[in-house]
């Protein structure tokens, strides 16, 4: 504990209950670490404002969630209808309730570019690998979050969405009913669910993404922010021992932030106001009929957010199996040749290798598609380790790994698409040559990353006065 | 300014090759839909002339249960004009729109339970243009078909359960459908039009106006707060666009400094 404080017999009220509370609570303290003397680069670009952007709409959802809780009844006779009571009979319901369903769809086309933002400057590498893993945690939460939320209005969207996803567990060998049944609380979807998801929703994983949010604020202001040059401005201090290229976050990025949210509540009044439909994308039409599960409707599709990793789930089929049986082959080669390894270890490489192209062949294809769909999340848990790039920004990377994460980002955009449509011939073919260019960028990754000339890394970070 | 080109040549490219999938992207299957004149939804004589109409013909059967009756405060109707026009079995202004058809019943005239109309609007957009479209084409499509318990089917939704409960303002048509041979040689039953047989009280162009007038009312109570939401939005995006330009002169001003 610092040493006790006392204010000036002469100083103002205010003064003196702050050094009152500072003797009891670190508040000033906590407001220089954080904010006033926390500094930042200050060569952020546009990329740097979805950080701030995701607090707020987590905001916005935990502040309109609250008052829906209030109004909404988790119960499968009376969910639909309370939506609808939400939507006409309380006082700006309307409102509250499309700000929330805009909130779903904004939350993750903002973290969607968080995440870019960290693999084009590589503000993954060390030391920020735990920044990342947090982050990638609070993605984790968010699917599920979004995922049980989407049942909540118990429209047939819902309804036939949790099923499909709910019975994909069951595809684990041994434990996969029995899971399916304990996550479902029942033999189908159905008022048991409605209630579990419901607790889910508005308790426990809000509680566990808070407490990471938390977390990935507090490993971040340890290390310090990245910036789009990948220099370490803390290389760099004055004779007070503050980085010359940094800046005090606030005054100076919370007024360039602010600027940042008045833009983003431009773009989301446009949605709530005028189109919070999404085109059919945040609300689907086939959400507006209860839930009845008597009829499965023709052409069931997760929410736009999830469709990428649904794609890839759907392009596991039979004839994928020689596909990543050949690719697990030349790794184990790979690893084999070049791999540093002692002879115990390429021993167990050799029988693991085998036990899962053995498995990939006598296993459902559906239960490789959910390891598939499970591991095109979690590969991003591991860009730290996967990027062998000797610098960090992609400013001084050759100019094709750009061109390598164009590919990246239009294959994810087009898997996205394709996991909105209902299955045919040619769209599959496409599906599979996505997921096969999606595992392909993460896991060749360690080979092109250290690949071309890179340029010349600055000691300063680039910066045009405005 | 290197960097900037290079973020400006990702941006082309990722544009360029999404254009490729959106082309990709063809229309679906199924009858075309005629499009609904979407200005009715903020015209309150079209509003009301539609709620008269779905109370007369719509509500014996369907209901519109997340719907209440002074609800139509907002298209211009007082509760005088609600009670003394639109409700008819003893309800109060205050009620749900529910029927009277009990739904066992409706089971057994019907094969099925007509679907609640509350917000059928919003639930049946689809490829071939949005839910009022949708409902606008299908309330034009019945004709005569002798081979369907009810004598009628129609043409978007084949063998609906419902009958054209509108007959007596439309009059009777009926499908002209002919026989031609498929690609493969397999007998294809094309759909070439519509021929009235007998005229109704209405003529085609009173009667297309009566159906959008009740499909606008469809929309309008699918969600009765649009109209209203429209009109705030805009008084929002003003206030944001102005606070915008605060916060932009505002980060002006600190940054002037930072070299």
């Amino acid at each position: 504990m610092s040493e006790f404080k006392v204010a000036p017999a002469n100083a103002s009220a205010g003064v003196k209950l702050l050094t009152w509370v500072d003797n009891r609570f670190p508040a000033t303290k906590l407001w220089k670490e954080h904010l006033s003397e926390y500094y930042a680069p200050k060569n952020f670009n546009f990329w740097y404002f979805f950080g701030s952007l995701a607090l707020l709409v987590l905001v916005i959802q935990i502040v309109t969630g609250i008052f829906l809780v209030m109004h909404y009844k988790p119960d499968a006779t009376l969910a639909f209808a309370s939506v609808e009571y939400i939507m006409r009979d309380v006082p700006w319901g309307w409102l509250v309730r499309y700000m929330h369903s805009t909130g779903a769809s904004a939350f993750f086309i903002v973290v969607y570019l968080h995440m870019f933002r960290g693999f084009l400057y590589g503000s993954y590498r060390k030391p920020r690998e735990l920044v990342w893993i947090f982050g990638c945690a609070i993605f984790l939460c968010l699917m599920g979050e979004a995922f049980m939320g989407y049942l909540l209005p118990w429209g047939q969207m819902s309804y036939w969405g949790a099923q499909v996803i709910v019975n994909l567990f069951s595809a684990i060998p041994f434990v996969g009913p029995d899971l399916a049944l304990m996550i479902r609380g029942d033999y189908v979807v159905s008022d048991a669910t409605l209630n579990r998801f419901f607790s889910f929703h508005v308790i426990a994983i809000p509680l566990i993404l808070l407490g990471l949010v938390v977390a990935h604020v507090i490993a971040l202001h340890e290390v310090g922010s990245n910036n789009p040059d990948g220099v370490e401005i803390k290389a760099n201090k004055d004779e007070n021992g503050i980085p010359r290229d940094g800046i005090p976050f606030h005054p100076y990025y919370s007024v360039h932030d602010l600027m940042g949210v008045a833009g983003f509540l431009i773009l989301f009044s446009v949605v709530v106001f005028f189109w919070p439909e999404g085109g059919g994308y945040f609300l689907e039409s086939n959400n507006f009929i209860p839930a009845d599960s008597l009829k499965t409707p023709p052409h069931i599709a997760p929410v736009w957010y999830f469709t990428p990793f649904y794609s890839m789930l759907r392009a596991t089929t039979d004839e994928m199996k020689p596909v990543f049986a050949i690719a697990i082959a030349l790794a184990t080669l790979l690893g084999l040749l070049k791999g540093r390894f002692g002879s115990a270890g390429k021993a167990v490489m050799v029988v693991a290798a085998v036990l899962v192209i053995a498995g990939l062949f006598r296993l459902d294809a559906k239960f490789w598609g959910v390891v598939v769909m499970g591991g095109s999340v979690l590969i991003l848990f591991f860009m730290p380790w996967l990027d062998r790039s000797p610098v960090k920004s992609i400013r001084y990377r050759p100019g094709w790994h750009m061109a390598i994460y164009a590919v990246f980002v239009v294959t994810f955009l087009i898997l996205g698409w394709l996991g909105t449509q209902p299955p045919a011939p040619i769209k599959n073919i496409v599906s599979q040559v996505g997921t096969v260019l999606y595992f392909g960028f993460f896991l060749l990754m360690p080979w092109w990353s250290q690949q071309g000339t890179f340029k010349p890394v600055p000691d300063r970070v680039t910066f045009h006065a405005h | 300014m290197k960097k900037e080109t290079l973020m400006k040549r990702f941006i082309v490219g990722v544009l360029v090759a999404l254009s490729f999938c959106g082309a990709a992207s063809a229309q679906e299957g199924g009858p075309a839909w005629d499009k609904f004149p979407m200005e009715r939804v903020t015209d309150q004589a079209a509003l009301q002339h539609g709620a008269k109409l779905f109370v007369n013909y719509c509500l014996n059967c369907h209901q519109a249960s997340y719907m209440r009756y002074n609800r139509m405060h907002d298209i211009g109707l007082t509760d005088d004009q609600i009670k003394s026009n639109l409700l008819f079995a003893g309800e109060k202004v205050g009620d749900l729109m529910k029927t009277s058809l009990a739904p066992q019943d409706a089971k057994a005239f019907f094969g099925t339970v007509p679907p609640d109309l509350s917000v059928i609007a919003r639930s049946r957009s689809g490829p071939n243009g949005s839910g009022a479209d949708y409902l606008y084409t299908y309330l034009r499509s019945f004709y005569r078909d002798e081979t369907r318990p009810t004598g009628w089917n129609n043409h978007v939704f084949p063998n609906v359960g419902m009958p054209n409960v509108l007959w007596e303002l439309q009059g009777t048509q009926r499908a002209e459908i002919e026989d031609e041979k498929g690609e493969n040689g397999q007998v294809e039953h094309v759909f070439k039009g519509f021929r009235m047989e007998s005229p109704g009280t209405r003529s085609a162009a009173e009667y297309n106006a009566d159906v959008a007038d009740l499909v606008a009312y469809l929309q309008w109570m699918s969600e009765p707060a649009q109209n209203f939401r429209v009109k705030l939005g805009v008084w929002v995006l003003i206030f944001l666009g102005v606070f915008w330009v605060f916060c932009w002169r505002l980060n002006a001003a600190y940054w002037k400094d930072v070299k």
